[in-house]
């Protein structure tokens, strides 16, 4: 039975989730209504809240500068694509992993793991002469591939840890039924794993979403995407603080409009294999 | 016919047209007002040029440094026109990175560009980048509040009149402060001011010998002078102000003195932007007892990689953008005060451009006192003026910076930071073989 709790704990946890809620948020919030403030309003002190000459200006201003839609495609097939090329390399990795582990599996998965502690920029030059010498440079087929490679560790991880706890009876019953390797993964593993594999899309299109080292070191005009747009609007001379924020409004508008829609398996994805 | 040879011979023609159409030039530039308004102006190049298409990478200042240099480095033929400081001009030209400007258009005239300027932007008699603007630093005050105060500036101050200016100028209960400087860390955030303000000092960064000279008296009379003054008569949090933020600072009137980049003049005597446009006054950078206003020197200049194909159509392009046309376009679409400054004299021989610019003859005389082949009083190896121009400046000045953002923040003592900017410089000159 749970235990009782006294209404005034109840409305205490309250206000101190809502106010960190709120405070976690406040900057997007900020962002958001800077983008309707004047230039000048933007750096006013003391700083404007809500009663100021609201502007669609800076949107105005940042349209007729760059194009918008060319920046949000990149970033969407950049971000998908990585995620479902990767999900492809990694179902049967974690399948292996997770179902025939051998005693090297825990060594390979840190291994993988091991592969993201290193600075990125270690291997910009080497990538970068690779990409100039394949003609990759500036092309969204490079970006996939790259975001693939990097992002592919944490899916693998992820999926590893959610397999694990599909118990590995249901795939035998469905080996002594005659089904073969690939109907086993394809037909009863995926199913069951579903909402794990969901969150982990979710999760690793976010991530690419938002990766900004390769995305702006790879791209000149073609491929950019969002974050090089983002980019664009910052500059140490001169006050572009409105058009900044109105840019990073624009720029995180998709992803936070599916983050909301989703929230529940990213909860879910965010915290599996944490109660156990 | 059929289908298929129809639909052969229109691919083939879209094909040939596609040919005979455009060469697309790819420009990287920076985010600033002015880059800004080149891409505004755009059309009347490609209008001129109709073969020419342009495509547009603006970047924030240090994300455009590193991806630029990547890819000229490598050779990776990503961009046929590249926004580049002064500082990496001589150093790009050096390693054959860069195409010499020999075939700008006949009506390009050289010899109008500032001297210093020229010298900034050429390598072994030739010129490597064509200058979009310059800039030098001066020092901006607020003209009602030294009158409140009882102090004059002059055109020519030194250090100490504008401490003495500073504090007098400071009051705290209204959060005026007498003097803002930049204190973030970065070589070209607080080490510009700070070599700058070295120079005015006679300290200089290397002798004759690439030996570091942070352990010398000038570096701690500087050092020591600029922590100081920016407890007594600075923001608070100074340590984490850079150029935008001090703007801001300035722009709202909670500063007296502002010593920075002369293309700020532009912006606060805006009054669209700027709440004390009507109230600004200019002099030259400040001396500290030797007669040196700091040799600031600045410029954004256009250039060319040597990987590019397109060389021809980007010397057109480079042409159109920096020559005397392009200054009477802007000024004819947008007004003289919005006319890319500081790099050709007949800007400044120009009437027009300078009843509509207040700073204009500070600006010219700051730009003219810049000499970056003999930045400070004493005999040095290098070149520069707020900057030493060797590619390892970039890491030591940013490291140099951190000790002396540091020290101005309070959390290390002024002899601290030398001593720690002393050490590491010479660490990472002896691995860089200047040192033997």
């Amino acid at each position: 039975m749970a235990r009782a709790v006294k209404t005034r704990t109840k409305l205490t946890f309250t206000i101190i989730g809502w106010t960190i809620g709120f405070l976690i948020f406040f900057p997007i919030l900020w962002t958001f209504l800077t983008s309707f403030k004047s230039e000048g309003t933007a750096i006013a002190t003391p700083p404007q809240f809500l009663f100021f000459d609201w502007t669609l200006e800076n949107y105005h201003e940042v349209q007729s500068r760059s194009d918008y839609g060319k920046h949000v495609m990149n970033s969407i097939v950049i971000s998908v694509g990585s995620t479902l090329l990767g999900l492809l390399l990694a179902i049967p990795a974690a399948w292996a992993m997770a179902f025939s582990p051998t005693k090297r599996t825990k060594d390979i998965l840190m291994w993988m793991l091991s592969t993201k502690m290193m600075p990125a920029v270690g291997v910009l030059v080497p990538l970068y002469l690779i990409f100039r010498d394949w003609g990759l440079l500036d092309t969204r087929i490079g970006l996939v591939a790259v975001l693939t490679m990097i992002n592919l560790p944490i899916i693998v991880w992820m999926l590893y840890t959610y397999f694990k706890e599909i118990p590995g009876e249901i795939l035998e019953a469905a080996r002594m039924d005659g089904a073969s390797l690939a109907k086993e993964i394809v037909y009863v593993l995926t199913p069951m794993a579903v909402p794990g594999i969901a969150s982990t899309m979710l999760l690793n299109i976010i991530l690419a979403w938002n990766e900004a080292f390769w995305t702006l070191n790879l791209t000149a005009a073609n491929a950019a995407p969002l974050t090089a747009f983002i980019a664009s609007y910052s500059s140490p001379e001169g006050l572009f603080w409105a058009k900044l924020s109105a840019a990073s409004t624009m720029a995180i508008a998709p992803i936070l409009v599916m983050g909301w829609f989703s929230q529940k398996q990213l909860v879910r994805g965010l915290t599996f294999g944490a109660v156990k | 016919m059929s289908f298929r040879t129809l639909l052969l011979g229109a691919v083939s023609t879209l094909a040939l047209a596609g040919l005979a159409h455009a060469e697309t030039l790819t420009i990287a530039t920076v985010n600033n007002g002015d880059m800004v308004r080149m891409q505004k102006l755009a059309e009347d190049f490609t209008k001129k040029n109709p073969d020419i298409q342009l495509e547009w990478v603006t970047l924030e200042e240090n994300v455009l440094r590193q991806r630029v240099t990547t890819d000229i480095a490598t050779k990776g033929g990503q961009y046929d026109v590249m926004t580049i400081g002064t500082y990496e001009v001589p150093i790009w030209a050096k390693q054959g990175w860069l195409l010499p400007l020999d075939g700008l258009a006949s009506d390009y005239d050289a010899d109008d560009l500032l001297p210093a300027i020229k010298d900034a932007v050429s390598y072994e008699g030739k010129l490597y980048a064509s200058p979009f603007y310059g800039e030098s630093a001066m020092v901006m005050y607020r003209k009602d509040l030294a009158e409140k105060a009882g102090v004059t500036i002059p055109e020519k101050p030194t250090w100490d009149q504008i401490a003495e200016a500073a504090k007098k100028m400071t009051d705290k209960s209204t959060e005026t402060y007498g003097i803002c400087l930049r204190g973030k860390a970065g070589w070209g955030e607080n080490m510009a001011l700070l070599t700058a303000m070295a120079n005015s000092f006679g300290a200089r960064w290397f002798d004759e010998k690439w030996t570091p000279q942070f352990d010398q008296p000038e570096w701690k009379k500087a050092l020591t002078f600029y922590t100081d003054l920016m407890k007594e008569a600075g923001p608070a949090g100074a340590s984490s102000n850079g150029f935008n933020e001090n703007l801001a600072l300035f722009q709202t009137g909670k500063c007296g003195i502002w010593i920075d980049a002369t293309v700020a003049a532009s912006f606060v005597t805006n009054p669209k932007e700027s709440k004390v446009a009507d109230q600004v006054g200019f002099a030259l950078f400040p001396t500290g007892g030797v007669e040196n206003h700091g040799n600031w020197l600045w410029a954004w200049n256009l250039g060319i990689p040597a990987g590019t194909q397109k060389a021809e159509a980007a010397q057109k392009f480079v042409s159109w953008a920096t020559d005397k046309a392009y200054t009477e376009l802007v000024a004819s679409k947008e007004g003289w005060a919005n006319v890319p400054p500081g790099t050709r004299k007949s800007l400044y021989a120009n009437p027009e451009y300078e009843k509509a610019a207040p700073f204009a003859k500070i600006t010219l005389q700051a730009m003219n006192a810049a000499d970056t082949s003999k930045p400070t009083v004493k005999p040095v190896p290098y070149t520069g003026g707020q900057f030493v121009a060797v590619p390892e400046f970039q890491g030591i000045g940013t490291a140099v910076g951190q000790q002396f953002s540091a020290a101005l923040a309070g959390s290390i003592k002024v002899d601290q930071a030398l001593q720690s900017a002393q050490q590491l410089t010479t660490r990472e000159m002896t691995k860089g073989g200047y040192i033997k």
